[in-house]
């Protein structure tokens, strides 16, 4: 449980750190440091079995099927990794206590910092290649929000977002290797990975997946051609730079290719595309280094460098090199982390980082200056410090690579070459920041020593170069075998960890690249005249334009697809989805299955041809409105007949009854709506929609006759066996309706109800004038509600409610029920409207549709929550008989309460949706007072 | 008698999508209304043609799929409300864009983005 617990404190860290905010940055800054003390103490007890070779592994299933799991392994490599990140973690977070000031956002500075170690010790404890990934990319998103934590800056949010490109594209290639090598070797476990390592290289595939795995590597590590970022992300508060951008993010690429190294390395392509990646990666990045007047700006391009030099390392390919690359990763960490801090503080206390201002420090902070000129020093490479040990290994290694002829002198010189930039850059941030003369018009002066506590985590830092540097077999000795035993998977060849190995080649190398480096330091004058003749390529200027090319490209794209034309979608939609029935159909080949056709009776036929020649007619006369509404209405009650014609009187009564309310509706809208469409499409283009249109309804047409014609079983039986003894009806549709499917009934109502408030929300305080006339110049009649209709209207709304009583009441037993009895009722409602007008009928009806739709609901629901009371579930139903004097025996089931709720429901609905559409005009409400008198 | 009746289904799919695919408000409606029609018609008739059985417990010997007729009945009623949903949301948008264009007042594209300003304005 242990593992897990490491890599999910962090995040519950974040989410309880901002709590701290309120007591100050002192209370956040401690509360922050918990998750990774308790995390330390955690990994200790492992120490043991890690220290002689051994892996803790801890999984638990997550998605087997596709080869996810909860799994996290810790080993000597892994253990390196988590302690940097938590140790120069605790580090950070109390030089960020100093360093950022207390106006800023300090609870979102530390959640997200958090945040990203917690995904960064996921990478280094993930003991599955997907999971891996998962942290990998949540280290891209929280880095992100880092870099852009001043998101007022534009240039942080440009450098964060270059940054989130680059390694999250880098991700994705990842993805895709991670994905090729988990199907060669059957698992993403990374036990079963780091054991298959020969079957991985003999595959055809390892080309492909090396180069994504080691794409995902190099972006994420700012490896030549993608460094460009890392320069660019020094916009984040010097916190972050030093914790990320030194230590940690830049890392995890290089922890990437250590713990793939059992897996990938040692072919020949291997050799040729890490190794020459990191040599031209050490070599650029160490040459602009030198050029750079920003301080953090030198010491980005530094270690761009010195990641370089770290691939350069592992690309060579011997287990020496494999171990002075994971001891480089220990000693970088130290000198740089602080280096980065160093640089925080100056521009805290100066207020500027550009090396040509800052001069002679020495004098304001001398404190700081000592810290600052050992770490330094340890960049350059300087006897007694850690990066003069690593870096000698590196000297060594560079002699010892098996190349022909004159290209066995190439790393050697490309080692010291970059060993005299780096004395050179090192040399400057030394001499041109500490002495050198005056400050230059410093924003702040004068400036002086930080807080205490703000030097602390340098002093520790520096205080670990030194230990390192001179004892290092004691203090660093047992981690570095542990974690190289690791790295190469088994056996560790013979390596000696000494201040000094005696005066040797790469001895000589070091010396050379001091004396040079400092002789370059002193002409600095030359070189930079001779850099500044070159036109300096700006890579931001260069990405932002690839990337607005990409959403120019993108922009097109989605323009052509997606013009804003509703009728373009409708078009596009038809089109997919016939093509989309179209292959199986065409597979089908025969339409008329097994039960073969039966006969056709002549008024059937007729009704069917009307109904067709109606339909045609419709789509014809469009634009004649009305004329099409009319025919449209025909269609529907052809409709409902043909529901008559094939056995069902309940949908007959309900499509006639509907179809009624639907015209009435359609007559309203078309009242307020011109009374023809005027004629827009050209004729190629009613010519394809007329194809499109034929072809839908061919396939319809063959899709019905196929399915018309097949045999078919039906679990309609149960529901014939059932209606009587189980739901008390001899009415198998209402049955179903109220009983068996009653919670799909309890939804649709809810549905309708929905719809009907939305009409009312979409129509209130919205005002339409209708046109004075029918649109061909007559004008509306002025007697708008003729005396005929009133007074034939009014007697008919007792006599439509008694037949709408009988029709509900009945509906368990015969054709009728809820559904249908609300619509009659609706019916016989909306003719009130039409006869009497707005304003006299709401006066009569006297409540309110929105609280009849809630009536209804709630009855649909308290009928279906009572079964709940005696301990049946929802919506079971009872039914007895009782005895009514002069009806006889009648039968009371409860599902008549729940068909009483849709009754409610479908009147409310009906009604307040035709009724917010009648009250749109304003001369409904005028017209209706003289209406009264 | 299956040939007739999918020829009417082919119809109203026909007629509906035609009048789907036109620019104006109204005649869109009137093709979702052709279009669900023809989709009640072919459910209900999954559960095949039959004559005079009507699924009256009783009433007959042999009985309709009634299932079918009960998705459909609900079908009926909410196939209402959409199109009176619909039928709401072209009113409103003339009363907002003064056309009854499917596209609303400005369908082009150029000027979609400021439309949407003014309307998250709103």
């Amino acid at each position: 449980m242990s593992l897990p617990l490491v890599v999910l404190l962090p995040f519950l860290g974040a989410i309880a750190a901002p709590l701290f905010a309120q007591g100050g940055r002192t209370a956040i800054a401690i509360a922050s440091s918990v998750p990774a003390l308790i995390a330390l103490a955690a990994l200790f007890p492992h120490w043991e079995t890690l220290s002689t070779g051994g892996t803790v592994v801890q999984s638990w299933e997550w998605l087997p099927a596709i080869g996810i799991a909860f799994s996290f392994r810790l080993d000597g490599l892994s253990l390196l990794f988590a302690l940097l990140i938590l140790i120069i973690g605790v580090l950070i977070i109390l030089y960020a206590r100093y360093y950022l000031k207390p106006t800023e956002n300090v609870g979102k500075f530390y959640a997200l910092l958090l945040c990203f170690k917690g995904s960064m010790l996921g990478i280094v404890l993930s003991g599955n290649l997907l999971l891996m990934l998962i942290f990998w990319e949540l280290t891209s998103l929280t880095s992100f929000l880092l870099i852009s934590f001043w998101n007022h800056k534009q240039d942080a949010r440009r450098g964060a977002r270059m940054a989130l490109a680059v390694t999250g594209g880098g991700g994705l290639a990842l993805l895709a290797g991670i994905l090729i090598i988990g199907r060669i070797v059957g698992s993403y476990e990374l036990d079963d990975v780091l054991a298959a390592g020969d079957l991985i290289k003999a595959h055809a595939m390892y080309p492909v997946a090396l180069t994504l795995v080691l794409l995902g590597a190099f972006t994420k590590s700012a490896q030549f051609p993608f460094h460009f970022w890392l320069p660019h992300a020094m916009q984040a508060p010097t916190p972050v730079s030093a914790y990320l951008h030194s230590a940690t993010m830049v890392k995890a690429g290089i922890f990437l290719m250590a713990r793939l190294y059992p897996a990938l390395a040692g072919t020949e392509l291997w050799f040729y595309m890490v190794s020459f990646t990191g040599m031209a990666t050490l070599l650029i990045g160490a040459y602009v280094a030198m050029f750079k007047h920003d301080l953090k700006g030198l010491l980005a391009h530094s270690t761009v460098s010195h990641l370089g030099l770290i691939t350069l390392l592992f690309g060579m390919g011997t287990e020496l090199a494999a171990v002075a690359a994971v001891f480089h990763v220990i000693n970088h960490a130290t000198f740089k982390a602080s280096l980065f801090m160093a640089a925080g503080i100056i521009d805290h206390e100066t207020g500027t980082r550009d090396m040509r201002r800052i001069n002679g420090l020495w004098r304001y902070m001398p404190h700081t200056a000592t810290l600052a000129m050992v770490a330094a020093s340890s960049m350059a490479g300087v006897p007694l410090l850690n990066g003069f040990l690593s870096k000698e290994m590196f000297f060594a290694e560079s002699l010892q690579l098996n190349l022909p002829g004159i290209w066995a002198w190439i790393p050697p010189i490309v080692a010291t070459l970059a060993g005299i930039f780096a004395v050179a850059y090192s040399a400057r941030f030394i001499h041109d920041v500490f002495f050198n003369g005056k400050p230059v018009n410093l924003p702040i002066y004068p400036p002086h020593e930080p807080p205490r506590y703000m030097k602390f985590p340098v002093e520790i830092l520096v205080f670990a170069c030194i230990m390192v540097g001179m004892f290092p077999a004691i203090s660093v000795g047992p981690l570095l075998y542990s974690a190289a035993h690791a790295t190469l998977g088994g056996a560790v060849p013979d390596y000696q960890l000494a201040v000094i190995h005696g005066f040797n080649l790469p001895l000589m190398m070091s010396i050379a690249a001091f004396v040079g480096g400092l002789i370059m330091y002193s002409q600095r004058q030359r070189f930079f005249n001779f850099h500044a003749r070159f036109k300096e390529i700006d890579e931001k200027a260069v990405f932002e334009a690839v990337v607005s090319r990409f959403v120019n490209l993108s922009n097109r794209f989605t323009a052509t697809l997606e013009n804003g034309s509703l009728q373009r979608y409708a078009m596009l939609l038809v089109v997919s989805v016939i093509a989309v029935a179209a292959m199986p159909l065409i597979n089908l080949g025969v339409f008329v299955g097994g039960n073969g056709l039966s006969p056709v009776d002549w008024p059937t036929a007729i009704a069917a041809g009307v109904l067709i020649l109606c339909a045609f007619g419709t789509a014809a006369a469009h634009r004649e409105r009305f004329t099409a509404l009319v025919l449209l209405s025909v269609v529907g009650l052809i409709v409902a007949l043909a529901f008559a014609r094939f056995s069902a009187p309940d949908l007959a009564m309900t499509q006639l009854s509907v179809e009624v309310v639907t015209v009435v509706l359609l007559m309203l809208a078309l009242y307020y709506m011109p009374s023809w469409t005027p004629l827009e499409s050209s004729g190629a283009r009613r010519f394809r929609d007329i194809s499109l249109s034929l072809a839908a309804g061919v396939g319809m047409t063959l899709v019905t006759l196929a399915m018309l014609t097949q045999p078919f079983t039906s679990i309609s039986d149960f529901f014939l066996e059932n209606s009587k003894p189980g739901g008390g009806g001899t009415n198998v549709v209402n049955v179903i309706l109220v009983d068996f499917r009653g919670f799909d009934t309890l939804g649709e109502i809810a549905v309708l109800a929905i719809a009907a408030l939305g009409i009312y929300a979409m129509l209130k305080n919205t005002a339409l004038t209708p046109p004075p006339g029918d649109g061909q110049g007559h004008p509306w009649t002025r007697d708008a509600h003729p005396l005929m209709l009133k007074q034939i209207a009014r007697p008919m709304l007792p006599l439509a409610l008694m037949i709408s009583a009988y029709i509900f009441l009945r509906g368990h037993n015969l054709p009728g029920g809820g559904f249908i009895a609300g619509l009659i009722t609706s019916v016989a409602l909306v003719l009130q409207y039409i006869a009497s007008g707005m304003v006299w009928t709401q006066d009569r009806i006297g409540f309110k549709y929105h609280n009849m739709i809630g009536l209804g609901l709630l009855f649909a629901t308290i009928a279906g929550a009572g079964s709940l009371a005696f301990g049946y579930p929802f919506l079971t139903s009872t039914f007895d008989y009782i005895s009514w004097p002069v009806v006889g025996k009648f039968e009371v089931a409860s599902a008549l309460v729940f068909d009483l709720g849709v009754y409610l429901t479908v009147i409310g609905a009906t009604l307040l949706a035709l009724v917010s559409i009648g009250r749109l005009s304003p001369h409904s409400a005028i017209k209706s007072p003289r209406e009264k008198s | 008698m299956e040939l007739v009746y999918a020829l009417v289904i082919g119809a109203l799919t026909a007629s509906g999508v035609y009048l789907l695919l036109r620019a104006r408000t109204f005649p869109v409606v009137m093709g979702l209304t052709l279009l669900s029609y023809g989709v009640n018609l072919f459910l209900f008739s999954s559960g095949r043609l039959s004559t005079g059985q009507q699924p009256i417990i009783g009433s007959t010997t042999a009985y309709s799929d009634p299932l079918p007729q009960a998705l459909v009945l609900t079908a009926i009623v909410i196939g209402f409300a959409m199109t009176a949903f619909v039928v709401v949301l072209s009113l409103r948008n003339l009363a907002d864009n003064n056309d009854d264009h499917v596209d609303g007042a400005r369908p082009e594209s150029a000027t979609r983005g400021k439309q949407d300003e003014e309307v998250s304005d709103k």
